[in-house]
């Protein structure tokens, strides 16, 4: 956590955790999914759901899917700039167990068909860490750059991946692997300390077995 | 890597002759891989937020609750008469404070320190006297309070890597007793106190908050959180001129840390920011949920 999570955000109060928090969350959600999200299913568990509305935090995943930042003074009527966006949405309570008190799963789609599942966690100071992708657990803030490679679980795509990285003289500062089960489906979460350039992102994309390539650049 | 432990930053100060907000700063430096101007450019803007979020008051608005809104006005007021029982400069540090907590629970814009429902306690003891200052010859100038801030940072910092700086984890203890604690050692910093000063700052204001938990009535940022951060600067002040004074903790800070941490472990999660115990489980606050969720629907 650098000084800055500790002095800021500066935000729309009033809840760093489930207000500034919610929005990062929205829109680490409209960055991952690549396209301006038209439809949102948002589930809240824990004390987002004992407390969430009070707090905003309805409104505040909305105004972060709407690509709205933390200070943003328009969060408070997000839901009319929802209805602008032509962005629909539901909510829900649920109780997941073993999870972050301040936790949120959104399926969100796009116009274009594209899909995502998310579930992330509000840490307090307005920080976030997402959980679970399309399924997956993973563990990841999006703070630094991060690159996420989906592909069929076989031989050879890490090898692929760090090496693509190698040659364009990126570090890889932390690296996790995951799988639905063995010989399925699997998810490599690379945070790295420079930028990845655009042709390495495509060259991994045009890989046989590598389903899909999302790339948060640093915020 | 941030800093673990307060110990380990007034290490660095003994070893390179520095004061805490430079060592502060160096880490960050190195964390960061930023130059020391891109590093106080952001810090200033950090200040300029909080001074810009203490203009933007507005006594008339009330929270959509209606819970909260106008005491800070109400208290500034007082503060004028000049007959307040804790003088002038407290009753203003009282009324920045709810002022500040106010704009939160507005959905006005604040800078989180470390949290939005502590936002207050920070600007509530920085605030007056930067004003005091601009008035003032020989007072300390505004690169000074910029520098404070990255003391209040450091010691925030250590707490959160120890313990927590989240109510749905350690309790209130962890959003305002933080503050609380990074003010107090700002105060000391910026009245040229020396790093034990600051620790021994850190220590007693934390001590004096420890324990306590996160009840928002009816879920919400607003009570008893606008008048908490009252308790926050002005355990700040007194547990900074305490340390200024010599007053040492029988306690070190970080051991008052760890403390917290296990206090905000062993708190039941009724107290955690679930707005199900303490004050949010009292008959009125129960009525008052009633009526807020009438508001909402």
């Amino acid at each position: 956590m650098n000084i800055y999570d500790i002095l800021g955000p500066v935000m729309v109060g009033p809840s760093s955790s489930h207000t500034a928090g919610a929005v990062r969350i929205g829109l680490i959600s409209r960055r991952l999914l690549g396209a301006p999200p038209v439809q949102a299913d948002i589930s809240l568990s824990g004390s987002f759901a004992a407390t969430g509305a009070g707090h905003g935090t309805d409104r505040a995943l909305i105004a972060g899917l709407l690509g709205m930042q933390p200070d943003d003074t328009r969060i408070p009527d997000s839901f009319s700039s929802a209805a602008e966006a032509g962005l629909t949405f539901t909510f829900h309570k649920i109780n997941l167990k073993d999870a972050h008190p301040n936790t949120a799963v959104l399926r969100v789609s796009s116009a274009n068909g594209r899909t995502l599942e998310i579930q992330a966690a509000s840490l307090g100071g307005g920080r976030i860490l997402v959980n679970r992708l399309d399924g997956i657990r993973v563990n990841f803030s999006g703070d630094a750059p991060t690159l996420i490679v989906h592909n069929l679980d076989k031989p050879g795509y890490v090898a692929e991946v760090t090496s693509v990285l190698s040659r364009g003289g990126i570090n890889i500062a932390t690296m996790q692997l995951y799988r639905n089960y063995r010989g399925g489906y699997a998810v490599m979460v690379v945070e790295t300390d420079q930028n990845v350039p655009e042709e390495s992102i495509e060259f991994l994309r045009q890989l046989d077995g590598v389903t899909k390539v999302t790339y948060l650049a640093a915020d | 890597m941030a800093f673990e432990s307060l110990e380990q930053i007034v290490q660095v100060c003994q070893k390179k002759s520095v004061s805490f907000a430079e060592a502060v700063i160096l880490e960050d430096q190195n964390d960061r891989l930023v130059t020391r101007e891109a590093t106080m450019q952001q810090m200033q803007h950090i200040w300029e937020s909080m001074l810009e979020a203490g203009r933007s008051y507005d006594e008339n608005r009330m929270s959509t609750s209606g819970l909260v809104g106008g005491d800070g006005g109400r208290m500034a007021r007082y503060a004028e008469t000049g007959n307040t029982l804790c003088g002038d400069r407290m009753s203003r540090v009282i009324s920045q404070a709810l002022q500040m907590g106010e704009s939160n629970a507005c959905m006005k814009r604040i800078v989180a320190a470390p949290t939005a429902g502590a936002c207050g306690v920070l600007p509530a003891v920085l605030i007056p006297l930067f004003k005091e200052s601009e008035e003032k010859h020989n007072a300390p100038a505004e690169t000074d309070f910029v520098l404070s801030l990255f003391v209040a940072a450091g010691i925030g910092q250590v707490i959160a890597t120890r313990a927590s700086i989240a109510g749905a984890s350690g309790g209130c203890q962890a959003e305002i007793g933080s503050s609380s604690a990074m003010a107090a050692g700002a105060l000391v910093f910026l009245r040229g106190g020396r790093c034990d000063a600051i620790l021994q700052a850190v220590a007693m204001s934390l001590k004096n908050l420890l324990g306590l938990v996160c009840d928002p009535v009816s879920g919400l940022v607003e009570v008893p959180c606008v008048k908490r951060n009252v308790i926050g600067a002005v355990n700040a002040m007194s547990a900074a001129d305490m340390a200024l004074a010599g007053i040492k903790s029988a306690i070190p800070a970080d051991q008052v840390i760890d403390a917290m941490k296990e206090v905000g472990d062993l708190m039941d999660v009724s107290l955690r920011e679930t707005g199900r115990g303490g004050l949010a489980a009292t008959k009125r606050a129960i009525e008052i949920s009633k009526k807020v969720q009438n508001i909402s629907q």
